[in-house]
């Protein structure tokens, strides 16, 4: 078993995601594994790439399913609801992993998988209550975010690009990033602003990720409302509106 | 214990920018390069389309570069015909096939030549090029994308949606966006979305499905498809009726004003009076006189006057308001056919009022307008529109879009700030220029035509027929059957030349256009046609040349394939001549570069097509003594042809010092300036030329100092239509230029010069009784067409389309989720499998387009998903319409544009046994040459160790 580290890091990088502007377009999905298959120890890879069950590694998925009928006044309301490793500081798959290859970085609290040191016993992905590991089935060893730990620190990228990137690509600006340990920063603004969740705290693995839930929308007039007919009829209306014009 | 990770490696040793074309949306891009092997393509954060970011399609650009359906060589025929069997050829050998081939058709009869070309965007070579030919037999594929949409707008405001305008999302506090819009266009829509919905603003969807931008839209209008224009008619009925619409806005800048000669009977009875001097006459507010309309003439919107030569003339806006104030326009009297309820139709006009007037935008920028009137401030109407694809692929979608429009010009939110934005090179004059060419007399064996291809008619004069009124296209575009086909009807092509309707053609030559698919209708007929035979055992179309860089459906259906490079590997040039990348702020344009040498023996379309122009010793493609005018391919022309003195292919860094833009003499160093500058141009308009581009002098003078338009004279929104009333008089028998008897009453019915609605063509030829359902099909926004159905990592995303029913719907055919079921309209019958959800209006059915694949195309393989559970509708959908007007078949298309009218389909669905499966075409063999295609993938470029 592997242990995480003894103090809680103050800083806890993570992810917002806003389900008020995704809107499922996968942008977010496919520049994250553009990123990241030449990233890591191994890329990540496709089985059946052109063949009949198309199946592959992602560290980011976006799913898309309905709200139940009743819940969206009967018209079948959608969300996109983006899915990945939430960096939690109480982090199961770190604890369940027999060899030490998944961890919990101390100093900024990302969760990796040290792929000399995994044996793809697929434990990790058992004990993560999220969906948010994949084995990798040409590779053999288990994949997931790593917030994109080669960019976020990385001195050869200019400063402004040191973000996930996921976050960087996002056509609809539904993805942010930064330290939700810290009170101060925008993304722990944003979570406060819009009262945002974290997924199933009642499991108690106090993920680092928060969600926006989608906004109640905008209030919509009275159904009711309606125009009322000009007085005098409409041609009458503009006749009087132009004798009085300059 | 802390596992050391390398948090700063390196990521690339060279970056290279272009222009992506994973999509039409000409995104910009940064291509890094690491050890030789592309690293990743992320979105370029100063190109002014996507600012850096990118979509899923551009992100999976890798996987398309590398796919290993590429064509390797030219390959010519061997088989029979669809069968797919090729022989690999050398350049040499296919370039003097396509050269023996279509030297033959110029020498005897040009049109023999049909011409076509897919989503390319490189139409200002490839038209200029079939008019060097001489053939009018020459169009893209905008006749069965958008040219409703295009044209809509073109004639009424002398802008449109996607290209050529955009919402003001800085500054709009209502938006309404209709239909399928996923696809046009794609990043810009989205970060404007997330901007309005940054500021709190209301986004309103009409769509009869809720996917895409209708899941975060604040409302959700499920409208029943093809109604849209009904709705938008009652909306002006309320926003008419109530005295809601901006009175001066319309005074100012539209033809409301503008009398309509009443003269039942007369040659002009219809069209707009006008003085001496062509000035348009109105009439004067509080009197019975009549004046030339000008800043200083009160002009009246209503009332009856007398012109000078004693006949009766109405102001344009009585006619407009008489019209749509009318009791069936009425939301009582819309509401069961648009399904959407009255009070809802009435909310949002009210909504709609509210946001425009209640509180308008105002930007302090002074600015003067073409009556020299300063102005010290622009206030808005903050009300956005966009609509697209959703609209346009109905047969009554002209009109549609026009009233989309006319709703804009109402609310007085037409280039100004918080409404509908006009992007570069737009505002052209109404209808922009110029005309298309291709009648008898300007076409001859040996020379190029005296004109384009395509154009704008401007009335019956404009149309490319003989004498006797006959099409003269082999796609009747520009003909009595869709007279304002400004895009071409490549729907049409493969049907007519196969029925020798109007004649039979030689050589049918296409690029990039998956006509023996996704693209066509009546796709299963199309293949048949394409390999049918005359007694004699000789085709029907006699020889068939494609350029494709895959192999995709339509390549086993060509005599001779020419294989092009991906589009990184490529040269090539969004030009302002054609589709460029200009934005309401700015002029832009932009090139694409090669940012990898081709190992196989591939060559760029547009380089073969300038080597054939030369070789056929078409004028502009050689020199005074016959020799290659443009031997470096198209990077050559893109610098050094200019279509008019200084304006040429690209607007940027002209002049022989580069200093000039727009217009300015050839400048050899052109390329790598843009290179310098990421691949794109952008010359910022000045701020007091922002808004009110159609009366802002100082706009108007800027665009014509720089090429975009020819005269700095004010442009007037056109509520009603004359070149549409020209037609209409003809069909009463008024000119020189006749229809055919038979096809008066269809003209004079659908060229209204006030938009109307009627229901779609296809719809209200079938019992819908027999066929209760709409079918229609929305787009992916990860996937474009066939192309991303290809790609690994886009199929992984979605490998296989069902058919969605609404519960309630699915509940009363006796469906539940995952049945096989028949979907069969008055022409077809198709199976797949269904889904339920709540989200689609209970009259419609629909999928994801393009999406089904025949097995053996574009190197996948076995029992793929995309086969075996995959459908298109395309089979269901008939290229003609019922017979009609003595038997004759008009094309299944809008009678103004011939926009191919996809979204009238109606059919039924039944449920089906377990194990049904539905018969397909045979499967492909792969072409020789065929590259490897791998079990696995494990895509990586790493740098170091």
């Amino acid at each position: 078993m592997t242990s995480l580290p003894a103090t809680p890091s103050a800083k806890r990088l993570g992810l917002v995601i806003d389900l008020d502007t995704c809107v499922g377009c996968q942008a977010c999905v496919v520049h994250c594994k553009e990123w990241n298959t030449s990233s890591g120890a191994s890329a990540l890879s496709d089985t059946e790439p052109y063949g009949e069950e198309p199946s592959g590694a992602w560290l980011n998925r976006v799913h898309g399913f309905e709200l139940d009928d009743s819940a969206s006044g009967g018209c079948g309301s959608t969300v996109h609801f983006p899915r990945s490793c939430l960096h939690c500081e109480n982090a199961a798959c770190v604890t369940v992993c027999p060899t030490g290859a998944s961890y919990k970085r101390a100093e900024d609290g990302i969760v990796l998988v040290d792929e000399s040191k995994c044996i793809g016993c697929g434990l990790c992905a058992w004990a993560c209550p999220y969906g948010a590991r994949e084995m990798d089935q040409v590779a053999k060893v288990m994949k997931k975010c790593t917030l994109c730990v080669d960019r976020i620190y990385n001195e050869n990228l200019p400063v402004e690009e040191r973000e996930p990137a996921c976050v960087r690509t996002c056509p609809a600006k539904a993805r942010h990033f930064g330290d939700l340990g810290d009170p101060e920063s925008d993304v722990s603004q944003l979570v406060a602003e819009r009262g945002g969740v974290a997924l199933m705290p009642e499991l108690d693995y106090r993920p680092t990720n928060r969600y926006l839930p989608p906004r109640r929308p905008v209030p919509t007039a009275d159904q009711k409302a309606a125009l009322e007919p000009a007085p005098g009829g409409f041609l009458g209306w503009l006749d009087r509106l132009l004798a009085d014009q300059p | 214990m802390v596992t050391a990770i390398d948090t700063s490696p390196r990521i690339a040793d060279e970056i290279v920018c272009t222009t992506c074309y994973m999509c039409a949306c000409r995104c910009g891009i940064r291509v890094h390069k690491l050890e030789g092997k592309i690293r990743y393509i992320d979105g370029n954060p100063e190109h002014p389309v996507n600012r850096g970011v990118l979509c899923a399609k551009g992100s999976a650009g890798i996987m398309h570069h590398n796919s290993p359906a590429r064509l390797t060589k030219p390959l010519k025929r061997v088989g029979e015909r669809g069968e797919g069997k090729f022989e690999a050829i050398e350049w040499d050998e296919a370039l003097a096939m396509a050269e023996g081939w279509l030297r033959e058709v110029r020498e005897s009869d040009p049109r023999k030549l049909a011409f076509f070309t897919g989503r390319d965007q490189s139409q200002a070579l490839t038209g200029f090029w079939a008019s060097q030919f001489g053939t009018c037999n020459y169009a893209a594929h905008g006749g069965f994308c958008s040219v409703n949409m295009a044209a809509g707008g073109l004639y009424t405001i002398g802008g449109s949606f996607w290209e050529f305008g955009e919402p003001d999302f800085e500054h709009a506090r209502y938006f309404l966006v209709f239909g399928v819009a996923e696809d046009h266009d794609s990043n810009p829509l989205k970060l404007g979305m997330a901007e309005l919905k940054k500021r709190g603003a209301k986004i309103v969807s009409v769509n009869p499905i809720r996917t895409g931008y209708s899941a975060i839209a604040d409302e959700w209008i499920g409208i029943r498809p093809g109604t849209d224009g009904l709705f938008v008619m009652s909306l002006m009925h309320e926003l008419i009726n109530a005295g809601r619409i901006d009175v001066d806005y319309l005074r100012r800048y539209s033809n409301a004003p503008a009398l309509v000669i009443d003269a039942p009977g007369d040659a002009d009875d219809g069209l707009l009076a006008r003085d001496g001097d062509g000035r348009l006459l109105v009439g004067v507010q509080g009197k019975a006189t009549v004046a030339p309309a000008g800043p200083a003439v009160q002009a009246a919107l209503q009332g009856r006057y007398t012109l000078a030569d004693g006949r009766a003339a109405v102001p344009v806006f009585e006619l407009l308001a008489r019209r749509y104030s009318a009791p069936e326009y009425s939301p009582d009297a819309v509401a069961e056919r648009c399904g959407i309820p009255a009070a809802t139709i009435r909310r949002i006009a009210a909504e709609l009022a509210a946001a425009a007037f209640d509180e308008p935008c105002v930007l302090e920028r002074p600015w003067t307008d073409t009556d020299g009137v300063r102005h010290e401030r622009m206030t808005g109407r903050p009300v956005a529109m966009h609509a697209m694809r959703g609209i346009s692929a109905h047969s009554n979608g002209f009109h549609t879009c026009r009233a989309i429009h006319l709703l804009q010009v109402l609310l007085g939110t037409i280039d100004t700030p918080g409404g509908f934005r006009f992007k570069t090179p737009y505002p052209r004059p109404i209808p922009p220029g110029p005309q298309p060419a291709g009648r008898p007399d300007q076409i001859a064996p040996g020379l190029p035509m005296s004109g384009a291809p395509l154009g704008f008619p401007r009335g019956p004069a404009d149309l490319i027929v003989d004498e006797a009124g006959r099409p003269q296209r082999i796609d009747k575009a520009f003909s009595w059957d869709a007279p304002v086909s400004a895009h071409g009807m490549m729907h049409s092509v493969i049907g007519n030349a196969f029925r020798g309707d109007p004649y039979r053609i030689d050589v049918l030559f296409m690029f990039m256009a998956n006509m023996a698919w996704n693209s066509a209708m009546n796709t299963t007929e199309t293949m048949a046609m394409l390999t049918a035979k005359n007694p004699d055992g000789s085709h029907v179309i006699p020889k068939i040349i494609y350029a494709d860089a895959f192999s995709s459906e339509t390549v086993a259906y060509a005599d001779l394939v020419l294989p092009d490079t991906t589009y990184l590997e490529r040269h090539d040039c969004i030009s302002l001549l054609d589709r460029p990348i200009g934005s309401a702020d700015a002029i832009a344009d932009a090139i694409r570069q090669p940012v990898e040498t081709p190992e196989r023996d591939v060559r760029p379309f547009q380089d073969v097509l300038i080597d054939l122009g030369a070789r056929l010793g078409l004028p502009a493609f050689v020199d005074g003594n016959g020799a290659p005018r443009f031997p470096g391919g198209y990077a050559d022309y893109m610098v050094n042809h200019e279509r008019k003195p200084g304006v040429g292919s690209l607007a940027g860094w002209r002049g022989v010092d580069g200093d000039r833009h727009g217009k300015g003499a050839v400048n050899p160093n052109q390329l790598e300036r843009y290179k310098a500058n990421g691949c794109f141009f952008s010359l910022p308009i000045p701020e007091e030329a922002s808004y009110f581009k159609h009366a802002n002098a100082a706009y108007l003078k800027f665009a014509t100092e720089h090429g975009l338009i020819d005269e700095a004279a004010p442009i007037r929104l056109q509520l009603y239509s004359e070149p549409l009333q020209r037609f209409r008089l003809a069909a009463r028998g008024h000119g020189a230029q006749q229809p055919p008897d038979e096809k008066r009453k269809r003209i004079e019915t659908y060229f209204d010069p006030l938009p109307f609605w009627y229901m779609p063509f296809d719809e209200a030829a079938v019992d819908t009784g027999t066929f209760p359902l709409h079918a229609v099909t929305q787009r992916p926004m990860f996937m474009y067409h066939s192309w991303g159905g290809q790609n690994p990592w886009l199929r992984q995303i979605l490998d296989r389309n069902a058919l969605y029913l609404n519960r309630r719907t699915a509940a009363e055919l006796g469906i539940e989720e995952g049945d096989r079921v028949a979907i069969t309209s008055r022409h077809g019958r198709v199976e797949g499998r269904a889904k339920l959800m709540d989200g689609v209006h209970p009259s419609t059915v629909w999928t994801w387009n393009a999406i089904g694949k025949r097995r053996g195309a574009w190197a996948l393989q076995g029992d793929i998903p995309e086969a075996r559970e995959g459908f298109l509708l395309n089979s269901l959908i008939d290229d003609l319409l019922p017979e009609r007007d003595g038997g004759y078949r008009y094309a299944n298309a809008d009678p103004v544009t011939g926009q191919a009218a996809w979204y009238d389909l109606r059919v039924r669905v039944e449920k089906l046994g377990a194990d049904a499966r539905a018969s397909e075409p045979a499967p492909l063999p792969r072409p020789p040459g065929a590259m490897h295609v791998p079990d696995t993938l494990s895509y990586r470029a790493r740098g170091g160790a």
